[in-house]
């Protein structure tokens, strides 16, 4: 389908928007006293399917289902969101193995995807049925098996499982041709390294390990990264600040969370200019991973609110709004 | 029928045929963005409607351009065209119209649907929304003016 087969989605998507929240909502959220006045809030702005009594969990469901539900009914081609759940099926692959290896997890870490759900997925990595697996998983979920098999070490392990899915997301945004999803997992590859490189960093990782787990992306020089991190936090941070993420830096130094917050709102950066597009799948793409990020938010919110947590530390973990 | 009457009759037909087809074009744009709009916000039917037609003026000029044509040409009226050099002379009177008319029907189409997706976010700008397809209109209001000049003066 060409650029002008989707005015009719972009302009709907595009009144949508005007449904999203909003940075000062999500502040408001962040302020309110209890769960139930954040439930009450969302209710007000059309969450939820209109089910009583309403409940954080149940809430979000059918926000997910509704945005699903609209992706449907807009025809947007399946392939976009397939590459969209490449993070969450490398996620199911590794808590596969450590179930494997060693024992039972909570069914609830997994995410539900077709095909590849937590059952399908714990029953190929204990069979070693790796040829049930897509092409780009099958090479990671032996490397990573053996690794934890032979070793128990689940850092390693989760490194190469991480290192797979940047790789294979980075391939799949090639592939499709569409500019806003290679443009995406460019900016979330370079986001995972930072991260993990951070993570390393802080656990005085080696060389090696950060050269095992790194991927190579267009917008980080993995190689200088690896040598920075393995450096300690300090020589990390000089590297970040002089290559451009002077503002990832600055957020390590203020908190972990304040890192994590850095992270996600890089990304939601890179789909911003979609707002003013009024053609191509892209503005429909970038609804969808805004409705993601705020469903992402309010979990966060209510959870922070379930839990008696301070204002401060609510709205120190909220992320950026795309509405 | 004379190669002269053939080639008037080509440049009236080419004059409603392209500049119709910009406009068709524009138009049909301009439609799928608006019953993107209407589908969540019916209440924006009047204005998305209007920024929808504005394309459509290309075809309205094509066809004015081809019924003055051909009541010179002696087929609605005036004398019919007996030699070529005439008949060429209809023909490229027709041009301007027909080939600004296809290729702005194409843009103001496409600035029409910006502006759809701008009343679409600020319902409130309209008047400024419209402005931005209006804008294209200038060039095929002119292209329009000197092919019914050019085709009047034809002696």
């Amino acid at each position: 389908m060409g650029d002008n087969d989707y005015l009719f989605a972009v302009a709907r998507i595009h009144v949508k928007e005007k449904t999203l929240l909003s940075d000062m909502d999500v502040a408001q959220m962040a302020g309110m006293k209890t769960e139930q006045d954040v439930l009450n809030f969302l209710t007000d702005r059309g969450w939820g399917d209109g089910s009583s009594p309403v409940d954080a969990a149940g809430l979000l469901a059918a926000e997910e289902a509704k945005t699903w539900d609209l992706m449907r009914e807009l025809r947007i081609d399946p392939a976009v969101f397939q590459v969209l759940e490449l993070p969450k099926l490398y996620h199911n692959l590794g808590c596969a193995i450590k179930e494997a290896v060693l024992g039972k997890v909570p069914e609830r870490v997994y995410f539900d995807i077709d095909k590849y759900d937590g059952e399908t997925m714990g029953r190929i990595v204990r069979e070693k049925r790796w040829e049930d697996l897509p092409s780009h998983m099958k090479e990671t979920a032996r490397n990573a098996y053996e690794l934890m098999a032979k070793t128990g070490d689940g850092q390693r392990c989760d490194s190469i499982v991480d290192r797979g899915c940047i790789l294979a997301c980075l391939e799949a945004g090639k592939k499709s041709k569409n500019s806003l999803l290679a443009e995406y997992e460019e900016s979330t590859a370079a986001v995972t390294d930072i991260k993990i490189a951070v993570r390393a960093a802080r656990t005085g990782k080696t060389l090696n390990f950060l050269n095992e787990a790194l991927a190579p992306c267009s917008q980080v020089d993995v190689r200088y990264l690896a040598l920075a991190a393995a450096e300690g936090q300090e020589k990390l941070l000089s590297w970040l600040e002089e290559h451009g993420f002077g503002k990832a830096a600055e957020a390590l130094k203020d908190s972990p969370s304040a890192f994590e917050r850095w992270c996600d709102n890089r990304v939601i950066e890179t789909i911003l200019p979609q707002k003013r597009k009024y053609n191509s799948q892209g503005p429909v793409i970038a609804y969808y991973l805004a409705r993601e990020n705020e469903i992402k938010t309010a979990r966060i919110i209510l959870t922070a609110k379930a839990n008696g947590f301070s204002e401060e530390f609510t709205k120190e973990r909220v992320r950026r709004m795309y509405g | 029928m004379s190669m002269g009457m053939a080639l008037a009759i080509l440049g009236a037909a080419l004059s409603t045929a392209l500049a119709g087809i910009g406009s068709s074009v524009g138009v049909g744009w301009g439609g799928q963005a608006a019953a993107g709009v209407v589908s969540e916000d019916p209440d924006q039917f009047a204005k998305v409607l209007i920024l929808q037609l504005l394309p459509g003026t290309q075809g309205i000029y094509g066809l004015l351009v081809t019924f003055i044509t051909l009541s010179q040409i002696g087929v609605l009226g005036g004398d019919p065209v007996t030699d070529t050099y005439t008949g060429m002379m209809y023909l490229f009177a027709c041009l301007p119209i027909a080939i600004v008319g296809l290729i702005s029907g194409f843009y103001q189409g496409k600035t029409s649907v910006a502006s759809i997706n701008l009343v679409a976010k600020r319902p409130d700008q309209f008047g400024k929304a419209m402005l931005f397809p209006a804008m294209v209109e200038t060039y095929a209001i002119l292209a329009l003016l000197v092919s019914i000049l050019a085709v009047t003066n034809i002696k």
